[in-house]
Formats: C-alpha cells, structure tokens, sequence
C-alpha cells in the first residue's frame, strides 16, 4: 500500500542528537558574534544619530561636522594620503611581486621573507623611523630638499612601508594564478613581449591589483599610527576620530567620523567580495602554472628594484633599531639598553609589555578556537541554512570595519550604563574580545579553505558509523587541519601584538599595551623608547613566529606522520 | 514499468521497499516516483550514465539525502524520516573518505570504539575484520601510505564493523585501475555472498553490474527504466535506452507490418511474437539487434531473414572482430561481432560476399518514443 504524504508538504527528516549540536553551536556563535559585533556597531550608528544628552537629533551631527571646514578637510586630506599612498604602494609591490614570481632572479626566497618584515611591527614604528631619518636631525634629511616630513610626506612613505606586505601578498597571489598556455599562445600569435606583459599579465592579474589597490587604500585611510607619530598639521580622518573622542570627549562628532572612515572600508570589502569571486573561475583544473624562464636582462632589471625596494624595508627597520640602541641620537652613539628602561616613563612601563604578551596569547588561543569551531560549524552543519548564512556574513563584516570604528563601537555599546557587560569595560578581556573580532575575516577565511578541502564524507562515515559529531571533530578535522590552525594561531598573535587602532579607546591604566604605550611615549616626546618598544614588538612577534613554527613542527611531524608516504 | 517476472533469489518478505521516492532540488526533479523492492541478501546495482539520480537514490535510502516524497521501509520498518545515525546501513563512498590521520586499525575500529566494548574485543573484532578484507599486514600504516585497492579494502571493512543490515556502495571501484577493478570486482561479490549482506552497488559501468549483480536496477533520467536480472535486461531490455546503455546495439527505424513482420529500408524480417510490444501494424517502430546475435554459420536454406551481405569493413577488436555489413539491394547496414574461429573458417575479408541470418527470437522491437 502506498503512504502518500499530502501534495505540498515537504518530508521532514529527524534532527538526530549530533544535528542538534551543531544547531546550538550556530545559535553560540551567532550570539557571540552580535554580541562583540553587530551590538557594538549599531551602538556606533545611533551614537552618530544623538546629541551630547542622548537624544534623537537625525543627521544634525553630520550636517555639523560638514559645516566644519576644520572637521571636513580632513577628507580632503585623507584621500589624497590614501590615493598617493595606494599608487606608490601598488606600484613597488607589484615590481616586487613580479620579480618573485615571475623572474629567475637570485635571492628570491629572502626578497620574500624580507617583504614580509613589515607585518611583524605596529604601523608607527616606520612613523618614528622616519623621524630619525628625515626628521630636523634625521641623517638623510637633506634628501627632502627643504621639506617637512612631519605631513603627507611622512604619512605616505610611512604608510607605503607597512601596507607593503598586504599589497604583496595579494600580487603574489594574482600573478601565480596565470596559465602558462596564455604565454605560449601570446608568443605563438607573435606579440611582443611588451605586448604580451599588457595583455596577458596584466590582464590576467587584473583583479589581483583592483582588490591590492582597494585593500592598501582601506588600510592608509583607516590607519592610526602613522598619521599620529608623523602627521605634524596634517589632519586625517583617523587622527580626527581620536582627537574628538580621547582629545575632547566628543562621542557624538567621533561617531560621526568613524561612519565616514566606514565607506571606504565597506567599499573596498564589496569589491574584494566581488573580485574573489570573479577571479575563483580565471583558473580551471587544465591550467597549467606558468614557470618563468631565465632571462638575464629581465632577471638583472627585477633583481636590482627588488634589492632597492628590500634596503628601503631594511633601512627602516634598521633605523628603528639604531634609535632604540643609541644611548643619544644624534650626539652619542654608543649601545645603550637605557630607552628599554620603560618603567621610568610615560605609557605603562614593561608592564604594558607583559600585557600585550598576554593580550595576544589569549586572542591566539581563545580567537583560533572560537573562529576555527564556527567556521567548522558553518561549514559542517546540515541544514539550518538561515542560521550557517548569518554567522558567515557576521564573521566577514569585520572586514568592512577599521580598527577604530570597531573600538569606538565597543565604548559606545559596552560602556553604557544599562548594559549587562559593562563590568569587562576596562578588562583584559575586553581587549581580547576587541581584537578577536578585529582580526576575525581573515582567519574565518583560513579556515573555512582548510575545512573546505576535507573530505565531506568524513562526517557522513561518522554518522552511519553512529559516532557523536564531537569525537570526529577532535580526532579527525582538527588533526588533519592543524597547519591552518596554526597559521590562523600566529596571524591572530601577531596581529593582537602589533595593532593600536582598536585598542586605543578601550585600555586602562592596568590593562596598558605595548603599541600604546610606544604611542604614548612618542606622545610625551620620548621617542626613543618609543622606538625602543616598537623594536621590542617587532623582536616578540619574530621570535613567536619562529618557535611557534618550530614547535608546531615537531608536533606537525607527530600528527601529520601520515602525510608522508 | 517492467514488472518483475523472475528474481535471482525469490524471498517472501521485502528487506527494503521504496515507494513513490521523489527527490527535487528546488525546480529540478532528481528522482521520478521511484519504486523498488529489495530482498534480503541480494546484491542489488544501481546502473545508468552519470547524472541520472543513483547517488541521489542512494543518499535518498541512507538519510543523508532526504527525499520530497515518499517512504522508504527497511526491515519492517518506516526509516522515511530517520536521522542518518538512527539507521542500520554501512558505506564505502568513491573517495573512499578513510581518516588519513589515523592507523588503518583505527579507521577500521573508528565506530566500534565509541560503544561500550572492552578494549579486547575491540582488537578482537578489528583483526576479525582486517583478515575478512586481508589487510592483516598493514594494520599499522595510515591510509595514504595504501594503494587504491587496499584503502578501497579498509574502507569495505570499516563499512562492516558495525555487522550493518545493508551496505551502500557508491561507485566503490571507479577510481581504481582496471586490473585491480577486476580482482576487487569478485572479492567483493564473494564477500557479499558469504556474509548474505543484503547490498546496494552504484555503478555506471555495465560491465561491472552484469558481472556483479544478483538484480540490476537501469536508471534513466531520475527514473527507473528496468529492474531485472543481468541476463533479462541484458537479452531482454524494457527500453530503447535500456537497450542502448547495455551492451552494444544495432539500432534500425522501421515499420511494422502484418503477421509479425517488420520492414527496415525496404527489407523485411520477422520476429518473434512479443506479449510486451505496444505497436500496431504500420506503425513506426525502432529495431534492435546486438551485433554478437548475427549468426553466419549453419544458416539452413529456409532459415528465416536469411540475408546476402558485402562486408564493407572489419575491425579487430582483439578478441572478436567488428564488422560493418551492406545487405545486398537495400541501404541497411548493420554491425555485427564476428569471432576470429568464424572469420578465418569462413574467409572473411573485406568486399567479400557472405550470407547471415537474423534469428527472430533476437529481434527486439519498440514502438516510437514511448518505450514500450
Ligand atoms: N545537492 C544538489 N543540488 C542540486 N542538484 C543536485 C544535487 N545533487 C545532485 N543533483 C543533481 O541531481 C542529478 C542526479 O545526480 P546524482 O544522483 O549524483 O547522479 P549520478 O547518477 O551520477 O550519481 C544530477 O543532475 C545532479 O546535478
Ligand atoms: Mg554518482
């Protein structure tokens, strides 16, 4: 006999105990995420919509700061920093990437280390280096011609320096994706090699540049550290949300601020969503990779922009560390470990250094295990489709949100007298939650492309092998995906040490860090300590790096023993 | 439908029964009213080209996948709405899907470890397993240190660890090598015959289905076009499609005339009475006929559609060969399969006459379009 259901209504399977995990996850995630995220910028955005007194004013606030011209410049200021920054930036990274990864030229696996460098300092250490080199006794002075590097000068050779890496990494990216059959059938055709680089490469790595262009641009405007260290006069838009928020307590106006800052950001993410997914069908499975061939013109040519682009990154740091070293710039030059000696300045002292250390590790150990179970939980879950969208969008907004915005986000929402969770304003745990949610888009995206290239009938096996969803988690995704999670480990740590944007609004005396207390010692006109901590940083996340590696190598070759044959 | 005349094992009560399955993916329907009973310990596969809804009916029977419409009973009992892990069935998926971070004995005991067995008998009932599949040897290696077929042998025994009342194979052996698929081919079905495991193979090598199957289910587009053994549907195929996805085929328009007769370009044959055939006189019907039933030897003078042939071409196909056949004052050719005994006996050779016969009882014929 037939058991026809009603035409119309749709059979429903049961949920078995393992569904109803992964659906309470969900439902953890998204609230933690709305929490430390959505909260926090609605909070921003209403802020922007009150007067001093809490009330409704609609956009008089904006129609203010437009009738500002002290407030508005800024714009104007912020643009051009962005725009020059961005050519100059793309330009060097491109040559840069180019010459990695598509030239024979020597010493190409320490042009690539060395690109990297600045990843690993907080954005106002170039700043300060810049100080000492160009400076009123910077030894390289002259080379201004009269000029003042304390400006746009300052803030753009500053940024360039520590977008440098970002803009790289994505080149790199770019101009490895390329089908060397293009190549051959371009030479086939006849066209020149001119002709060829226009159409082939440059076009093929078209998006690659858009979202470099789009990614460096968001990060120069949205940035902090520079502007404050070297900007002199110059006022940007990020220095202007920190002066009306910590300089005249005007929340209102630096709301107001931060929503500008947000277009940019929210601009630059759409198009890279955009280009991500453009570029995901360039390549097919039949591509085969392009493998450059000796050509000693071209090889000579890339080799000598790349060594000048790598003494620039070289000289910078090694400036910073000249300055932290030198007992008095320019007057004694001799060793001196006296700028180390923090605790008998401004800013938090080693303390603020400890903290930091404990600030990143907690964001490394808390943030990697909170990203990698969601992004594991969205891409595992069976149905619920409504629930798994939302957490991927959420996890993907922080990267339409710069660092102060969010902090400012987080001042609004958690220090308001009514919230419940007002008690962590002030915390190292707020901190930590600031950062793991800054820092979020990019490990989430980590590890959803580890999750993704497991087999997604692991979990089927498991199912029909009636094993609880939990034990598979441990014994097989997380073995198997461990070189994600460490990498998503170490981007977090780095990041959670050298970053000042976010965390600016939201330290206290007790919970003081070291990219702060570096800021506010050049602040105070120590700039040498202030050197000396960014030193400090940069030697940590270095030193991390390397024994994390190290460490996780040993404990790779134990689990990952099956990966050799 | 074909209704099931014969089974290869008559067993009075269904193991698994599906009725009316309709499974849609938004606006594309993958699987059609689908209906299928299946008995206790029969090795069942799932045969038709790629795209046509054996996954999806498998996934359908397992609960990974769950259908739009319709019941699927296993053991008496309603699973139709069951959670995967509330069901009685093992899997071995194409990929294989073995844990590679973990031991071959690991994988093997993967579900056994989390019920409440004693440690003992746990190595008792993994070494049991290993020694079913023959991997006693490579307990200590991970999975990517096997070959193909011997990870394709952890994952059967993983599959089996739980002693499951059905096991679900999908596509087991398309990613091994041919000689190795052949080996793994009969150690399966053996295996299958000495536990009596009631099993489901999804397969879209016919080869593999007419060597394997106990019955095989012809899928077509999101239905089911023939349920029957490998011999039925094989000789007696329901549909033109049928006919055409398994083994090779002559495939003539034609139309049909009086007194079991059918004209094809102007030649007129006979066949064999047929209580299936839904055509009436002078209707157009399609023809078929396998290559390998021309016969060209002891056709007796008065043999029906005895035929004057030029062979226009020959390929040799390495253990028969393949011919092309002009039938003499018409424009119909037909493929045949010829082997080497009868093609050197007979002298054989390209441009030369030959006599052939069509035995009537080999003639399929379908009405036009509809299948049957
Ligand atoms: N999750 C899905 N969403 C949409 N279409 C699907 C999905 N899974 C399968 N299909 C479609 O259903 C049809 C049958 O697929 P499948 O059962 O995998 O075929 P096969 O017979 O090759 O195993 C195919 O056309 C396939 O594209
Ligand atoms: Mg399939």
């Amino acid at each position: 006999m037939r058991a026809l259901p009603d035409a119309g209504t749709r059979l429903r399977q049961g949920l078995s105990s393992d569904d109803w995990t992964l659906r309470a996850g969900i439902l953890v995630i998204l609230a933690y995420l709305t929490v430390t995220l959505l909260l926090p910028m609605s909070a921003l955005l209403s802020k922007a919509l009150e007067d001093r007194s809490g009330a409704f004013v609609g956009l008089q606030n904006f129609a203010r700061y437009f009738a500002t011209p002290s407030l508005s410049n800024s714009i104007g200021n912020s643009l051009f920093v962005g725009l020059v920054s961005t050519a100059i930036c793309v330009s060097l990274a491109f040559v840069y990437a180019y010459g990695l990864t598509r030239t024979l030229m020597p010493g190409r696996a320490v042009f690539r280390l060395l690109g990297a460098i600045p990843l690993l300092v907080p954005s106002l250490l170039p700043a300060i280096a810049l100080v000492y080199m160009f400076g009123n006794q910077g030894y390289a002075s002259g080379l201004l011609m009269g000029e003042s590097i304390y400006g746009p000068i300052g803030i753009i050779i500053g940024s360039v320096f520590w977008t440098f890496p970002h803009a790289l990494i994505i080149l790199i990216t770019a101009l490895s994706l390329s089908d060397a059959r293009l190549y051959e059938a371009s030479e086939a055709l006849g066209a020149s090699p001119w002709r060829t680089f226009w159409t082939v490469t440059i076009s093929g790595a078209r998006y690659g540049i858009l979202s470099a262009i789009f990614v460096v641009f968001t990060l120069v405007v949205t940035d902090f550290g520079v502007p404050k260290v070297i900007g002199g006069q110059f006022n940007v838009l990020a220095t202007d949300v920190y002066k009306q928020v910590v300089g005249q307590q005007n929340f209102e106006m630096g709301a107001v601020v931060g929503l500008v800052l947000l277009l940019p950001a929210v601009l630059s993410f759409l198009v890279d969503r955009i280009v991500q997914s453009r570029q995901g069908v360039q390549l097919t499975g039949r591509s085969i990779p392009y493998a450059p061939k000796a050509n000693r013109k071209v090889d000579l040519a890339l080799g000598g922009a790349c060594l000048l682009i790598g003494l620039a990154i070289v000289s910078v740091l090694g400036t910073a560390f000249f300055a932290a070293f030198a007992k008095l710039w320019p007057y004694d030059l001799s060793f001196s470990l006296r700028h180390f000696d923090f605790d008998n300045m401004d800013g938090g002292g080693w303390a603020s250094y400890v903290n930091s250390l404990r600030m990143a590790g907690l964001t490394a150990v808390f943030g990697t295990a909170i990203i990698f179970i969601g992004a594991y939980l969205v891409e595992k879950t069976r149905g619920f489709r409504a629930g798994r969208e939302a957490v991927h969008f959420l996890a993907l907004l922080p990267m339409a949100v710069p660092g102060l915005v969010l902090g400012l986000g987080y001042i609004f929402f958690f220090n308001a007298p009514g919230n419940p969770l007002n008690f962590i304003y002030g915390t190292m745990a707020i901190l930590v939650l600031c950062t793991i949610a800054h820092f979020y888009s990019v490990a989430h995206l980590t590890a959803v492309t580890a999750l993704k290239q497991l087999d997604p009938e692991f979990e089927t096996v498991s199912q029909s092998l009636r094993v609880p969803v939990r034990r598979t988690f441990l014994a097989v995704t997380v073995p198997v995906s461990l070189p994600a999670i460490r990498d998503v480990a170490i981007y977090l740590f780095v990041n959670a040490m050298t970053t000042v944007s976010a965390v600016v609004f939201l330290y206290s005396p007790a919970t003081s860090l070291a990219s702060v207390a570096a800021l506010n010692m050049d602040d105070a006109g120590d700039i040498a300590p202030a050197a000396a901590m960014g030193v400090l940083i940069f030697c940590t996340a270095a030193l991390v790096r390397v024994i994390y590696t190290v460490l996780t190598a040993g404990l790779l070759r134990a689990t990952q023993r099956w990966r050799h044959r | 439908m074909h209704a099931l005349k014969t089974s290869a094992r008559p067993v009075s009560q269904p193991y698994l029964q599906l009725t009316n399955i309709t499974k849609r993916y938004g606006s594309f329907t993958a699987l059609q009213s689908v209906d299928l009973t299946i008995h206790e310990g029969e090795f069942i596969c799932f045969l038709g080209p790629s795209g046509c809804g054996k996954t999806t009916l498998l996934r359908v029977i397992s609960g990974l996948d769950i259908q739009s419409e319709g019941t699927v009973i296993q053991a008496g009992r309603d699973i139709s709405g069951l959670p995967v892990s509330h069901r009685d069935f093992g899997i071995v998926f194409q990929s294989y899907a073995l844990f590679p971070n973990l031991t071959v004995e690991a994988n093997v005991g993967y579900g056994l470890t989390s019920r409440r067995m004693k440690r003992r008998e746990i190595a008792a009932r993994v070494g049991e397993l290993l020694t079913l599949v023959g991997l006693t040897d490579q307990r200590r290696k991970y999975p990517p240190q096997l070959s193909g077929g011997q990870q394709q042998r952890v994952a059967l025994a993983r599959a089996l660890a739980l002693s499951p009342g059905l096991l679900l194979l999908d596509e087991p052996l398309s990613a091994l090598d041919a000689r190795v698929r052949l080996r793994l081919r009969t150690e399966i079905r053996d295996l299958q015959q000495r536990l009596g495991l009631t099993t489901i193979m999804v397969t879209h090598d016919q080869e593999e289905a007419l060597a394997m199957a106990d019955r095989i289910v012809v899928m077509n587009a999101g239905r089911i076009d023939q349920v029957g053994t490998p011999l039925e549907v094989y000789s007696r195929p329901a549909t033109p499609f049928v006919a055409d996805f398994v083994g090779k085929m002559n495939f003539k328009r034609g139309r049909l005339g009086p007194d079991r007769r059918v004209t094809v370009d102007g030649v007129e044959l006979v066949y064999a009475p047929d209580p299936d055939l839904r055509a009436q006189p002078g209707e157009e019907v399609v023809l078929c006929l396998r290559p390998e039933d021309i016969v060209v030897r002891g056709i007796s003078e008065t043999a029906p559609n005895r035929l004057a042939v030029r062979v226009l071409s020959m390929e040799f196909i390495g253990n028969h060969f393949h011919l092309r056949l002009g039938i003499l004052g018409s424009e119909l050719v037909l493929e045949g399969d010829l082997s080497i005994n009868a093609v050197r006996d007979l002298s054989i050779e390209v441009g030369r006459g030959l006599t052939i016969a069509l035995p009537p009882d080999r003639l399929r014929i379908f009405a036009q379009g509809t299948g049957r």
